[in-house]
């Protein structure tokens, strides 16, 4: 990572449901997209308030990614008085494409693979709406 | 309120940025569904911040064991800071060390070797379960 990036993509930390892993998945296809525009951070470092953390996302556009209505991502911007620009929630994302069955925490399954896609792909819509 | 005996939390890491951190939560969902099923429970760590008084309490209810990738160890300060202390906290780079031929680099999609480590992890995490379901069984006769 070069520490220029323009956006920070942060997904929730997806420890209990396969639509957290599918939010960690799709930021890091996002990041794979589009490595000089976007990068992550470790969600926890909002959670234990890290200095060198919440200067990087009160500094940098912020875009969370959710799996569940919790929205912990977005929430801990927040709380860290970071510049959140967008939030994706999967469900949102899901509840358009309601074939899909993504299954799995330690691996997705197929359906998982392909929303964590759409996910990504909205994320980068977005990111393209505000990086020229 | 009466303690649970019979479950110990996990609570890893989110670790997005590092091996380690993905490390921590594969090596944490083995235990949950592999190694010790009917034992352990989790939450989600940014829940402490996002959450309300029922997820903070998480530590106060059950015995909690952390799973950090790195020695910034965020899930234990948080665990710490906003719940309860931990019985114990567990830190993925310090098992890797005594792995020095195996280079951690992937961030999803864990090599064999990655997994090697992950699996050790997740054995380290069930001892310390045993571990603390004893010291609790002991406690309560």
């Amino acid at each position: 990572m070069s520490g220029d990036e323009k956006v920070v993509v942060i997904p929730c930390s997806g420890i209990g449901k396969a639509l957290g892993k599918v939010s960690r998945i799709a930021a890091y296809k996002v990041i794979e997209e589009k490595p000089k525009t976007a990068r992550t951070l470790c969600l926890a470092l909002l959670t234990v308030g890290d200095e060198e953390a919440g200067k990087l996302i009160s500094s940098t556009p912020c875009i969370a990614i959710d799996g569940c209505p919790n929205q912990c991502s977005a929430k801990n911007i927040l709380a860290s008085k970071g510049k959140l620009l967008a939030e994706v929630m999967v469900t949102d994302v899901l509840r358009n494409n309601r074939g899909l069955k993504p299954q799995g925490v330690i691996e997705l399954n197929e359906d998982g693979l392909r929303l964590a896609d759409l996910v990504a792909k909205e994320v980068v819509d977005r990111i393209n709406g505000v990086v020229k | 309120m009466a303690l649970p005996t019979t479950e110990v939390g996990i609570i890893s890491c989110s670790g997005e940025e590092i091996p380690e951190g993905t490390i921590a939560l594969v090596a944490t969902r083995l235990v949950l569904e592999k190694l010790r099923p009917d034992r352990t429970v989790t939450i989600c760590l940014p829940l402490f911040l996002a959450g309300d008084r029922n997820e903070r309490d998480f530590a106060k209810v059950f015995p909690t064991i952390t799973v950090d990738g790195c020695d910034k160890r965020c899930a234990q300060v948080a665990t710490s800071n906003l719940s309860g202390r931990p019985a114990y906290s567990i830190v993925v780079s310090d098992i890797a060390k005594k792995y020095p031929t195996i280079k951690l680099k992937s961030l999803d999609n864990l090599t064999e070797d990655e997994m090697k480590i992950a699996r050790a992890v997740a054995e380290e995490i069930a001892a310390k379960v045993d571990a603390t379901l004893k010291r609790r069984s002991a406690k309560t006769g």
